[in-house]
């Protein structure tokens, strides 16, 4: 099997990730493109595995999983603290404190 | 079937005896979890923040007990590193929570209530919100969540494992981004910093796992050793390591406050409420420190011309930028941040050097960064306690107006106050002149005179803010629209003004003994 292609959407996906955090202004949308990253970076993992035929990238990829399920928990849980106290999950709106 | 699983599979063997502060660490925080079901409300303040202090306290027993006679060795099935640095870096990070936690059960300012709101989940300004006042709750969950986020710092600490890094950032980041949100008063602001702390913080630690997993790609293993001989050998694509070591040090960097990855710390710092910004500025910094020493000197010391200049690079930027900003601030937690980024950007001055103790140099980069890391959270220990003690109608007064004339209205506070911003600037017979005197003569023996030139020039400028604080509370009336009292806080908190005073004078005035304790102790096992 031929490593590359997976790398190369890993890359491609975790890029849409990062453009998709800078470019939405919605709290919730920039954490769901967090969420791209890390699934992208199992994606890499997994075809890293792959290629050396070693176990490490597969079971880094169930950790990952593992942490971004916690990291959902508390994030989400921020996010719906922030939206109920202002009526806004904007992250334009959080602009209290500058600079 | 068994033995087919345990030849797949074997049962890991795990050296129980210097893993036990961890553990009692994660025992204590979950023991804590379960006492909030329990125990009554009106005695849960009492018995979490005893409990929280009894564990550190143990743990930093057992540490020093394994310290004592240490023998370096890859623990936990290769995933945690126990030599010399991590039990320095253990001793720190157990010192500086227990620190913390005095600050957290402190009770007796702004109206005998502590610094966590009284139901974190209400919308602020909500009837729920007033009845929660009304009734005098507070979140005792706070304490469990520091001793989580101090577990997950010592495991950061020590990792030998890339996956652990990744693990480990997040185990002591989550309980923070949470803390950070729990503020009692200005709570808009105050969950505004945790949302975000929060985004941009799993933004870095998501580029950081890309890292790793292209390290991971380059070398076929997540053992710091493996990376290490991955790259002596030249295996690989050469790309794929850059391109791996560029990313991990996004998130290590994140976690130190290094421009250009500091944006949140300024808010974070003054969202938080204060003890957890003592507790986050002191603990967060020194395991990211040590995180970043273990990864760049042991798995990538091969690239190490990469890596000094881009640090450098990095360094000037942090110092600058953090002494510049700092000048223009208004607000005494924010001050604080900006003085905390550029601390970032001295302790990656010494980071640069990687030196190892030898014939010309006294100290290795290791001993010099650790202390600098000392030098720096004890004073800042301090000084946020005493940013905790000024107030005005009840809540905390930050702004430099309230600090206006301390020194006549309480001169033994602001006296402390001195010390630490003197500490802080680097001025002689305070320790954070001996700090910066070891983390200079670090990258000096390291070969990078320039940047020890960029830093003298940049602690100059530093220490301008610091004394504009300084001139403020000494030298300036105050004005009745906004000056702030010191309000006598309990034991807990005089007990960090103590300690914390008392070191950065010994450790100023007479730092042969700790400086040789850490030196003996700086040597990473690979």
């Amino acid at each position: 099997m031929n490593p590359e292609g997976y790398l190369v959407l890993s890359a491609i996906l975790f890029a849409i990730g990062i453009a998709g955090f800078l470019l939405r202004r919605n709290a919730i949308i920039a954490f769901m493109s967090i969420e791209l990253m890390l699934n992208a970076t199992n994606l890499a993992f997994v075809g890293f595995a792959n290629y050396h035929g070693n176990l490490d990238g597969l079971i880094a990829a169930f950790f990952v999983m593992v942490v971004a399920a916690a990291e959902v928990v508390v994030g989400l849980a921020i996010i719906v603290a922030v939206y109920r106290a202002r009526r806004s999950a904007s992250v334009d709106d959080a602009n209290l404190m500058k600079f | 079937m068994t033995s087919v699983l345990e030849t797949m599979i074997p049962a890991p063997t795990l050296e129980w005896m210097e893993l036990s502060p961890l553990i009692v660490l994660l025992v204590a925080a979950s023991l804590g979890i379960l006492l909030e079901a329990f125990v009554p409300r009106a005695s849960r303040y009492v018995v979490q923040s005893g409990l929280a202090a009894i564990a550190i306290v143990a743990a930093l027993g057992l540490t020093i007990a394994n310290w004592i006679d240490l023998t370096p060795k890859v623990a936990a099935m290769g995933m945690l590193a126990l030599d010399g640095p991590a039990y320095v870096f253990w001793a720190m990070l157990l010192i500086f929570g227990l620190g913390g936690v005095a600050l957290f059960a402190e009770r007796a300012l702004g109206l005998g209530q502590s610094a966590f709101a009284a139901s974190a989940a209400s919308v602020p300004g909500s009837p729920i919100e007033r009845e929660a006042e009304r009734e005098g709750r507070e979140h005792t969950e706070v304490f469990p969540l520091l001793l989580f986020a101090l577990f997950g710092m010592m495991i950061f600490a020590a990792t030998n494992n890339l996956l652990v890094l990744f693990v480990a950032v997040e185990i002591f980041s989550l309980p923070l981004y949470l803390l950070t949100g729990m503020a009692r008063r200005r709570r808009l602001l105050s969950q505004e910093a945790a949302l975000k702390y929060f985004l941009l913080g799993s933004l870095a630690s998501a580029i950081m796992l890309y890292g790793v997993a292209m390290l991971y790609g380059y070398s076929g293993g997540l053992e710091l050793a493996r990376i290490d001989a991955a790259i002596l050998a030249s295996a690989g694509s050469h790309w794929l390591l850059l391109g791996g070591m560029l990313l991990t040090s996004v998130g290590l960097l994140f976690k130190i406050g290094a421009v250009p990855f500091h944006a949140w710390s300024p808010d974070a710092y003054m969202g938080a409420p204060t003890p957890v910004t003592g507790f986050m500025a002191v603990a967060t910094k020194t395991a990211a420190v040590a995180a970043l020493l273990r990864v760049f000197y042991v798995a990538l010391g091969g690239l190490a011309w990469d890596w000094q200049l881009l640090f450098a690079v990095v360094a000037v930027m942090t110092m600058l930028l953090g002494s510049t900003v700092a000048l223009a601030q208004n607000d005494m937690k924010r001050l604080l941040a900006y003085s905390s980024i550029a601390h970032a950007g001295f302790l990656l001055v010494g980071v640069v050097g990687a030196v190892q103790a030898g014939d010309n140099v006294n100290l290795s980069s290791v001993a010099a960064v650790a202390f600098y890391l000392l030098t720096y959270g004890i004073a800042t220990l301090g000084a946020f306690a005493i940013v905790m003690m000024v107030r005005r109608s009840g809540g905390e007064a930050n702004s430099l107006d309230a600090w206006k004339g301390l020194g006549k209205r309480n001169p033994l506070i602001a006296a402390l106050m001195t010390l630490f911003l003197l500490s802080f600037a680097g001025i002689p017979l305070t320790a954070g002149f001996v700090g910066k005197l070891t983390v200079f003569a670090s990258a000096w023996a390291g070969g990078y005179g320039w940047l020890v030139l960029v830093a003298v020039v940049m602690s100059v400028i530093a220490a301008f803010f610091y004394l504009k604080v300084v001139v403020a509370m000494w030298f300036s009336d105050a004005d009745d629209e906004t000056v702030g009292t010191v309000e006598t806080p309990s034991l807990w908190t005089w007990s960090v003004l103590v300690v914390s005073a008392a070191a950065t004078l010994v450790l100023g005035l007479i730092p042969g003994g700790v400086l040789s304790l850490i030196a003996d102790a700086a040597q990473f096992i690979r």
